[in-house]
C-alpha cells in the first residue's frame, strides 16, 4: 500500500513536470544579443476566444522576430480580481516590460500603478485607450471602440438599415459596451434605432436561441451588429434558421474564417477588423526598442482600426486568416 | 538421577501495547492537518527552486500568492467546518457576487451610508445561510443539491436585478462614496513589508482560522459539529441540537462569502455580477487537501489554511514559472492530486505501527 502510494505520487510528479515543460514559454528560445530581454503580456483574453489567439500569435511572432523572450498570461474567465493578481505576479517577476489590456481601469488600477512605480515600462493594448495615458502607459495600441461603433452605425445607415440589434457577448467589458453605444449614435445620424441583445461568450446554442427570440419579438429589425466572432456565428445561424439571411443586414466586429466566408458570399455586409495581430505584435516591438534604445511613441494611441473588410478584399484576407494572422 | 532443569528465564512481561506510549512525532503526524503542512512545505520548496529567481521568493511574490491564498482560505475554513458537520455549500460563489453587488448598489447607486450598506449585505448573507440550512433540514435532500439550486437562483437574481437597475453588469464608482476610505482600510488596505504591499485579507484569514479552531476544539459547539458529521443519529440521541448546528454552519459559510465579497469589492472599487464563480469548488478542494473528509466527522480548521496556501502558491507559482495559460489548469490539477496523495500517504504512515 505504501509502495503503491509512492509510485502514484512519483507518476503524477512526472506527469506534472512534463506538462510544465510543454507549457513553459521561455525555455529553449533562440539566443540573440537581445535574448536576455523578457516581456510579459497579461490580457483578459480567454483561451477559448478565437480573437485572442490571433493576438497571441502576433505576440509570439514578434518575440521570434525581435529575438526576445515573451510570456503570455490570461485568467480563464473574465475575472478582474484574478487578472489583477496575474499583473501583480508579473510585476513581481521583474520583467523588462509589460503589455496589458485594461478592460476595467478601476479594478486593475492599483496593480498597474504598482507596476509603473516599480519602473517597468508598460504598453496597453486592445482596451483602455481613454485611461492609458493617466495610468502611465508608454502608449496604447488598439482601436478606439466608440469611434469604431460610430463608423459601423454610419455604414449600416448608408445601407438603409432603420432598426437594428446590437448583440453583446461580454457585457461588463467597457470596450464592447462602447461599441454598442457608438453604433447607437452612428445609426441615429440617419434616424435609426438600436436595441441591445445580451448573449454568453461560450454558449453558441443559447446565443442563437436568444437572437432568434429577439428577431421574433421585433419584426421591424433590418440590421444586426455583433461584436465578435462568438456573436457572429450564432447570428448567422439564427438568420439561416429564420430564412432572413440577405433581408436582414448583418455586420460584425472582428474576423474569423466563418465571418470571412460569409462576407465573400454576401451574407455579411462588412466586418470591422481591429487588426488584433498588430495589437499583439507592435507592443513587443515598441518595448524592445524602448529597452534597447529608449525610443518612445509620441501618440497616446496607435490606432490599428477600424479597418473594414468587405466583399472586395475578403478573398485576400481569407488566405491570411487561415494562417492565424488576421 | 537428578534432573536439572535449566532455569527457565521467563521474559519480562511485555508491556500491553494498548497503553504503549507513541512518540511525540507520531502523535503530531497523525493530526488531520499534517499532510497539508507537509504538502505546503513541498510545494514551497518546488517553486523556490523552479521560480525563485523569477520573483517567487521576493517580498512582492510572497505578498502575491498570500493574497490569493487569503481570499480562498477564508472560504476554505468556513467550508471545512460545514463539511466536518457533514454538509456541502455550493452557493458561496453566487453569495460572493450577490453580497458585493448589494453593497455597491446601495452605496454607489442609491447613496446609502457605507456602513448601512455593509450591514445590509451582511444581513443578506445571514438570511441566505438560514435559508440554505432550513431547506436542507426540511426537505432532507442532500445539501449538494439544495445549495446547487440556491447557487443558480442567487446568481440569476443578482444578474437580473443589477441589469434592471443599472443596465450593466458592473457597478463602479465606489471610491466616490463618502466613508469609502475608512471601510477600504478595514477590508482592502495593504501593510508594506520589504517594499511590497501585504493585503489585510491575510489578517482576516488568520483571524477566521483562529476563531474556527477555537470553536472546533475548545467549545461544546465544536464537539457538536464533529458529532453531527460523524454520526447524526447518535448525536441526536445524545441530545445535540442538530438543526441549530447545521443552520449556524450554513450561516458561517455565507458570512465567509460576504467577507470575501467586501475584500474584493473594496479592493477593485467595483462590484461585478460574475465574481466568485467557481470558488465553491476551490474552497472544497482546499478543505480536502487540508485533511477534511468528504464524508464528514473528521478534519480541522488549520488544515484548510495550508490547503489554501498550497492552492495560492501553485496558482501564482505557475505564473512565475511562465507557463502558458492553456496548460495552467492541467498543471494545477496534477499538483492538487499530488498534494492529496502526499496527504494520504503521510496519514497512512502515521496511522500505521504506532511504536
Amino acid at each position: 500500500m505504501r509502495h503503491r502510494s509512492i509510485q502514484l505520487i512519483a507518476l503524477f510528479v512526472a506527469v506534472m513536470l512534463a506538462m510544465v515543460g510543454f507549457g513553459s514559454q521561455t525555455l529553449g528560445q533562440d539566443t540573440g544579443d537581445r535574448s536576455d530581454l523578457r516581456f510579459v503580456v497579461v490580457t483578459h483574453g480567454q483561451a477559448s476566444d478565437p480573437y485572442w489567439s490571433v493576438v497571441q500569435n502576433g505576440v509570439n511572432q514578434a518575440a521570434k522576430d525581435m529575438g526576445v523572450q515573451v510570456e503570455y498570461q490570461a485568467p480563464d474567465t473574465f475575472d478582474m480580481v484574478a487578472m489583477s493578481q496575474l499583473i501583480d505576479a508579473a510585476v513581481a517577476s521583474q520583467p523588462d516590460g509589460m503589455a496589458i489590456s485594461i478592460p476595467d481601469a478601476d479594478a486593475l488600477g492599483d496593480s498597474i500603478k504598482a507596476g509603473v512605480d516599480a519602473g517597468i515600462p508598460m504598453i496597453s493594448l486592445d482596451s483602455g485607450s481613454d485611461v492609458a495615458a493617466d495610468l502611465g502607459m508608454l502608449t496604447h495600441v488598439g482601436q478606439t471602440e466608440y469611434e469604431a461603433g460610430v463608423g459601423a452605425g454610419q455604414r449600416m445607415g448608408e445601407a438603409g438599415v432603420t432598426t437594428a440589434l446590437c448583440v453583446n457577448q461580454e457585457v461588463g467589458n467597457v470596450a464592447l459596451d462602447d461599441r454598442c453605444r457608438g453604433f447607437t449614435d452612428g445609426l441615429a445620424e440617419s434616424g435609426g434605432t438600436v436595441e441591445l441583445v445580451e448573449v454568453k461568450l461560450n454558449n453558441p446554442t443559447e446565443a442563437q436561441a436568444r437572437i432568434e427570440a429577439a428577431l421574433s419579438t421585433n419584426p421591424d429589425v433590418d440590421g444586426i451588429l455583433t461584436l465578435g466572432p462568438t456573436g457572429a456565428a450564432p447570428a448567422l445561424e439564427a438568420l439561416r434558421g429564420t430564412g432572413q439571411l440577405g433581408t436582414i443586414q448583418l455586420a460584425t466586429f472582428d474576423l474569423s474564417p466563418d465571418v470571412l466566408d460569409a462576407i465573400e458570399s454576401g451574407d455579411i455586409l462588412f466586418a470591422i477588423d481591429s487588426q488584433q495581430y498588430m495589437q499583439g505584435y507592435l507592443p513587443i516591438v515598441l518595448l524592445t526598442l524602448y529597452a534597447t534604445n529608449l525610443n518612445t511613441i509620441a501618440n497616446p494611441v496607435l490606432m490599428t482600426g477600424p479597418g473594414f473588410v468587405t466583399k472586395e478584399n475578403a478573398a485576400q484576407v481569407i488566405e491570411l486568416a487561415a494562417a492565424g494572422t488576421r | 538421577m537428578q534432573v536439572t532443569h535449566a532455569a527457565e528465564v521467563r521474559p519480562a512481561p511485555e508491556a500491553d501495547e494498548r497503553v504503549a506510549k507513541s512518540s511525540r512525532v507520531r502523535r503530531l503526524l497523525v493530526r488531520p492537518e499534517m499532510g497539508a503542512v507537509a504538502g505546503a512545505i513541498g510545494v514551497w520548496i518546488f517553486f523556490a527552486i523552479a521560480a525563485g529567481s523569477r520573483g517567487f521568493l521576493s517580498w512582492r511574490g510572497t505578498a502575491n500568492y498570500l493574497e490569493v491564498a487569503a481570499q480562498l482560505g477564508i472560504l476554505a475554513v468556513a467550508v471545512a467546518l460545514l463539511m466536518i458537520g457533514g454538509e456541502f455549500d455550493l452557493s458561496i460563489g453566487s453569495a460572493i457576487g450577490a453580497c458585493g453587488i448589494i453593497f455597491a448598489l446601495l452605496s454607489a447607486e442609491l447613496g446609502w451610508n457605507v456602513w448601512l450598506a455593509m450591514l445590509a449585505s451582511l444581513t443578506f448573507a445571514l438570511l441566505l445561510g438560514v435559508f440554505n440550512g432550513y431547506l436542507v433540514l426540511r426537505t432532507d435532500l442532500p445539501s449538494f443539491i439544495i445549495t446547487l439550486g440556491t447557487l443558480l437562483m442567487v446568481r440569476g437574481v443578482t444578474i437580473g436585478i443589477t441589469r434592471q437597475v443599472t443596465g450593466r453588469t458592473v457597478v463602479s464608482g465606489l471610491d466616490d462614496v463618502p466613508g469609502y476610505d475608512t471601510i477600504h482600510t478595514i477590508f482592502a488596505s495593504d501593510v508594506t513589508i520589504g517594499g511590497a504591499g501585504f493585503s489585510i485579507a491575510i489578517v482576516w484569514w488568520l483571524g477566521v482560522a483562529a476563531l474556527a479552531t477555537w470553536v472546533l476544539l475548545r467549545t461544546p459547539f465544536g464537539n457538536w459539529i464533529f458529532g453531527v458529521g460523524g454520526n447524526q443519529q447518535a448525536a441526536r440521541n445524545v441530545g445535540v441540537p442538530i438543526s441549530l448546528v447545521k443552520i449556524v454552519l450554513f450561516m458561517g459559510t455565507a458570512v465567509a462569502a460576504w467577507l470575501v465579497a467586501m475584500i474584493q469589492v473594496l479592493g477593485a472599487r467595483s462590484a461585478d455580477v460574475v465574481r466568485g464563480t467557481g470558488s465553491e469548488f476551490t474552497a472544497i478542494i482546499a478543505a480536502v487537501i487540508g485533511g477534511v473528509l468528504l464524508t464528514g466527522g473528521y478534519g480541522s480548521a488549520i488544515g484548510p489554511v495550508f490547503g489554501a496556501l498550497i492552492f495560492g502558491m501553485v496558482r501564482q507559482g505557475i505564473v512565475f514559472m511562465g507557463v502558458d495559460p492553456g496548460w495552467e489548469n492541467a498543471v494545477l490539477g496534477a499538483m492538487l492530486v499530488i498534494a492529496v496523495l502526499v496527504n494520504r500517504y503521510i496519514r497512512t504512515l502515521a496511522m500505521g505501527a504506532r511504536r
